[in-house]
């Protein structure tokens, strides 16, 4: 039901995306939920999942796109500017002062040693997040061998990404439909 | 290289990333790879890694992995550049489509483009990561801690930058007993 659709002023989106981009470590997603959901209860769980849905068939990072709609949905496009610049705007500033001391301090050889573990650590992560995705939606055999041609075209054949996505766009959705069909 | 060519390659090889970011900014990271390290040439594969660790370090979305090449690239006109450009062409398409999402929601269409884009998405994540991994090479000790966090995310509950800091002090540990010195 639409119907209870609630006012959310300018600020009250400004305040809640800041909060989101400011705790959100290791990825937005999950504080995303949380402040979205559960805080201040501006969307069902249900209405969430819709349009987290969404983004996943949109190209661009999940959470903004996410902002983008749910700011349109209370403030029209001013409210999505909003949450964009809410959720982006303080990180960004943080970011700007790790940047300046790697700047200053990167060359250490105790500053590089550790980045490089850490680097490791977030290839790691990025790689354990495709794992943990692939387990939660239960690919099916269409699904992994779609998985499969990624890597390959990818890390295999090393073909520039852009090929990759556009060849992999229309033969996913083919192979899904005629599987589908059957 | 002189600014504005820089600003307006930044520009148009991020908006061209963005469109194809199904996934979000871990699918398309070889693709970032790819321009700032193999063609435009802006900084070696360990910088970069090193300035991926700085932005799972920071707080927020991580396609500020952008917004950190920018400002290596051109300061803050490449910040502002970069960041925009992998933000822009992306969210004006979800504001479009969000428009629209009323009707859309339960579709034959989106269900479809659901099942058939997700698997991409997974593939193009996991290449990611592979792709990093290889990327992120310094000695025998980095594959080990890419395992290391790859197995603590997927089997504990703990926040992946406990994982993050535990790897930084490791390698640190590693170097200064002298069993691992950076290839």
């Amino acid at each position: 039901m639409n119907t209870s659709k609630r006012s959310v002023s300018l600020f009250e989106l400004f305040k809640g995306f800041a909060t989101i981009g400011l705790l959100g470590f290791g990825g937005v997603a999950v504080m995303a939920r949380h402040v979205i959901v559960e805080k201040y209860q501006w969307l069902t769980e249900k209405e969430y999942a819709t349009i987290l849905g969404m983004g996943q068939v949109l190209p661009g990072a999940n959470v903004v796109n996410a902002s983008v709609v749910i700011g349109d949905r209370f403030q029209g496009p001013k409210g999505s500017i909003v949450c964009v610049l809410g959720i982006m705007v303080l990180p960004i500033v943080i970011l700007l002062t790790f940047a300046m001391l790697y700047d200053q301090f990167g060359q250490l050889p105790a500053v590089s040693v550790a980045l490089t573990g850490a680097g490791a650590a977030a290839a790691g992560m990025v790689l354990a997040t495709g794992l943990k995705m692939a387990l939660k939606v239960k690919l099916d055999l269409a699904g992994w061998l779609i998985v499969g041609c990624a890597i390959l075209g990818v890390v295999v054949l090393r073909v520039s990404m852009v090929y990759v996505v556009l060849a992999l766009i229309p033969t996913a959705l083919i192979v899904t439909a005629w599987l589908g069909k059957k | 290289m002189s600014e504005p060519s820089a600003l307006g390659q930044l520009a148009r090889s991020f908006a061209m990333i963005s469109l194809i970011a199904i996934g979000g900014i871990n699918a398309v990271l070889p693709a970032l790879r790819e321009v700032v390290v193999d063609s435009m040439r802006w900084m070696d594969d360990a910088t970069f890694m090193q300035l991926f660790a700085v932005t799972q370090i920071t707080p927020g979305p991580n396609v500020v992995i952008v917004s950190l090449v920018g400002w290596q690239v051109a300061g803050l006109a490449g910040l502002l550049v970069a960041t925009l450009a992998m933000l822009l062409p992306a969210c004006l398409l979800a504001f479009l489509i969000g428009r629209v999402a009323v009707r859309l929601e339960g579709s034959k269409g989106l269900r479809l483009a659901q099942n058939a884009l997700v698997p991409v998405a997974i593939g193009l994540i996991l290449a990611g990561g592979l792709d990093l991994s290889h990327a992120a090479y310094r000695g025998w000790l980095t594959p080990l801690i890419v395992a290391a966090n790859v197995a603590g995310i997927l089997f504990t509950k703990l926040n992946p930058v406990w994982g993050l800091m535990a790897s930084a002090l490791v390698a640190l540990a590693a170097h200064y007993s002298g069993l691992f010195v950076l290839a």
